[in-house]
């Protein structure tokens, strides 16, 4: 075991997985020389050179349905858009295109291309830069949609992600990349579509995922001290969802909390809500809480920002509702 | 500015520096193309060819001739109007017709249509229902030969139409900065679905889009199989020899409306009978002997008539199966 931040397990997965197969290849802004905003592809240049890590212009609607294309004669891209913010730009590629092409052909072909970006509010970086997106790509069809809280998650299922051969959105969060945790010095792979239970309970279960989970958790712990027992469940990977967990450990504690940082309405947390309800009403002693992002634009003001997500002390008194 | 409408000077290519196989070659593919359009009319009249269905009538030559300057194992990237294209880099008729027809045999197994016919074993990466959106599929498929060091080529067909799409301005620029082995064949076909040419650019000549971007661009009668063949072969050797893109403009004139149920009743009626006047079919007929033409033309209407059997007599997909094939989504 080695202790990693999450950006440099990012960047342990891309060296594996470029040494391993000559056909994965990274592209996006800025990405080669200066390694990307928050050096996850450091020192990708220097090893595999200019062909597999390529600086592209600003043009992210072509660059990444050059990924497309790449990907379709069999190559496995991995396409950096720098914030999720940007992904507006690429939507027709993403869900026109990458998204239903194995459909479409009647499975003659195949697009086995990773889309990484990063997304989330934190550092004032206001209304076009902060922005949680997830809930656009888990509602399409044809697409994955992945998104780690630990290092030991980001690189295992980067590495998942890679070998996929579906298109896979993988949304990473600005204030986890200094975040440290273990990492073992052998190759895993986390499998994608397996949710992870943080921390076990037997009260009641809060469903989260990517940086919101730290929070959770911090939540979990407080509120074990007042004697309750929550379990957290990490979804990691949205689309395909982990039901089977989720219903798990709902049937045991009867009482589920979902809390993300995207807008409340239309956000994941109503789907997975919705799916509780028909799925395990009978197992449920109350209704199900959401805890969520304000449906606003996030403001640059750094204390108008952290009014618009979820803080530990809205998630302990969320819990506290439920019981 | 020249007026566009009016049907541009053949090839000045004088010699007949195309040997007699690939004129064969190209003709089977402008008169099976036409034969196959004129009979998905049909069928479309008779409602077994259902939502959109654009005919390449009347722009034959452009995929054929450019189809025959490159290999089976090159790439293609098709368009909404792609029957053409599809047919010839090497398509099989019935497996065409069938997914047309939308049954269970066809390339798609029904789940594409005209707008999203590709074939694989050829090497077609598809048609495509978004305007533009090939452009940069097709330039990432020169990026992945490139990553993968072989010495493949792309051809990307598109229209006037996606050439005022950003993609095209993005994607060109890319495969010049990259210098990647792709084609960008411009089908100006005068009409942006009803817009003419000259109330959607500001240059209509749309070749000199590619020295903006450091790519040479050439004009052409599209109209001209064998001036297409000749000006896509100079383009594919440039892409092999490392050298990077090329935009070709041809220019040609769609025989009709934009989708099979659209008359086309704004279109500049003087310029389509000049254009007509040059039909892609008959100007190559008349360079082929006419022992030839007899064959390829009773070979290929015994294999549309077959492909309209195969398809008819195909079974329609299983809903129950293509539940299934869903269930765990």
């Amino acid at each position: 075991m080695a202790e990693l931040k999450y950006r440099e397990a990012l960047n342990r997965a891309l060296f594996e997985e470029m040494r391993r197969d000559p056909l994965v290849f990274v592209m996006g802004e800025g990405i080669a020389e200066r390694g990307g905003s928050y050096k996850v592809t450091e020192g990708l240049l220097k090893e595999f050179g200019p062909n597999r890590v390529i600086d592209t212009p600003i043009a992210e609607a072509s660059f990444t349905g050059a990924g497309v294309g790449a990907a379709l004669i069999g190559t496995r891209p991995v396409v950096e858009i720098l914030f999720v913010d940007f992904t507006t730009l690429i939507l027709d590629q993403i869900i026109n295109q990458a998204a239903k092409y194995e459909f479409m052909s009647g499975g003659q072909g195949k697009v086995p291309m990773v889309l990484r970006t990063q997304g989330g509010a934190g550092n004032g970086l206001a209304g076009q830069h902060s922005q949680s997106l997830e809930a656009l790509f888990y509602h399409i069809p044809g697409l994955k949609v992945v998104m780690p809280s630990t290092p030991y998650d980001a690189l295992g299922l980067l590495k998942a992600a890679i070998r996929d051969d579906h298109p896979v959105i993988f949304i990473e969060h600005k204030l986890l990349y200094m975040t440290k945790g273990e990492v073992p010095a052998e190759e895993y792979v986390v499998s994608l579509g397996q949710a992870d239970i943080k921390k076990p309970g037997e009260d009641v279960t809060v469903i989260t995922y990517s940086y919101m989970t730290l929070k959770c958790l911090e939540a979990a712990h407080a509120l074990e001290k007042e004697g309750i027992r929550a379990e957290v469940v990490d979804l990691r990977t949205l689309s395909p969802l982990d039901k089977k967990t989720l219903l798990e450990s709902v049937s045991k504690t009867g009482r589920a909390v979902i809390v993300h940082e995207a807008c409340k309405r239309g956000g994941v947390g109503a789907d997975i809500a919705a799916m509780l309800m028909e799925e395990a009403y009978d197992e449920l002693d109350g209704p199900v809480l959401r805890i969520c992002g304000k449906n606003t634009t996030i403001p640059y003001n750094l204390e108008l920002e952290k009014a618009c997500v979820p803080s530990v002390a809205e998630i302990i008194a969320g819990v506290r509702t439920v019981l | 500015m020249a007026n566009q409408s009016s049907a541009p000077k053949g090839a000045a290519t004088g010699e007949a520096a195309v040997d007699e196989k690939i004129l064969r070659e190209m003709y089977r593919n402008v008169y099976a193309t036409r034969q196959f359009e004129l009979t998905c009319v049909t069928l479309y009249r008779q409602g077994l060819i259902r939502g959109y269905f654009h005919p390449y009538l009347g722009e034959e030559a452009i995929a054929a001739g450019a189809c025959a300057a490159i290999g089976r194992d090159d790439y293609i990237v098709s368009t909404h109007r792609g029957h053409g294209h599809c047919i010839s880099k090497g398509a099989d008729l019935k497996l065409m017709m069938a997914e047309i027809v939308g049954r269970a045999t066809g390339y798609c197994k029904g789940r594409g249509g005209s707008m999203h016919i590709s074939s694989k074993l050829d090497n077609n990466l598809g048609a495509n229902g978004i305007v533009g959106a090939g452009i940069p599929i097709a330039t990432g498929a020169g990026l992945g030969i490139r990553v993968k060091g072989s010495r493949q080529v792309v051809i990307a067909f598109f229209s006037d139409g996606a050439s005022n799409n950003g993609v095209f301005a993005e994607s060109i620029n890319l495969a010049s900065v990259f210098q990647l082995p792709v084609i960008y064949m411009l089908e100006n076909n005068h009409y942006a679905v009803s817009t003419p040419v000259e109330c959607s650019a500001g240059d209509c000549n749309l070749a000199n889009r590619g020295p903006a971007y450091g790519v040479p661009g050439v004009c052409i009668d599209g109209n001209d199989a064998e001036e297409v063949y000749l000006t896509t072969k100079q383009a594919v050797e440039r892409a092999r020899r490392g050298e990077g893109p090329t935009l070709i403009e041809a220019k040609t004139y769609r025989h009709g409306g934009h989708h099979v149920n659209d008359p086309g009743l704004y279109m500049d009626q003087e310029a389509l009978a000049s254009w007509k006047a040059r039909d892609p079919v008959n100007l190559l007929r008349a360079k082929i002997n006419d022992v030839s033409v007899k064959q390829i033309e009773a070979k290929v209407d015994a294999e549309v008539a077959e492909a309209v059997e195969f398809a008819k007599n195909s079974p329609e997909p299983s809903v129950e199966e293509f539940l299934a094939s869903i269930a765990d989504d």
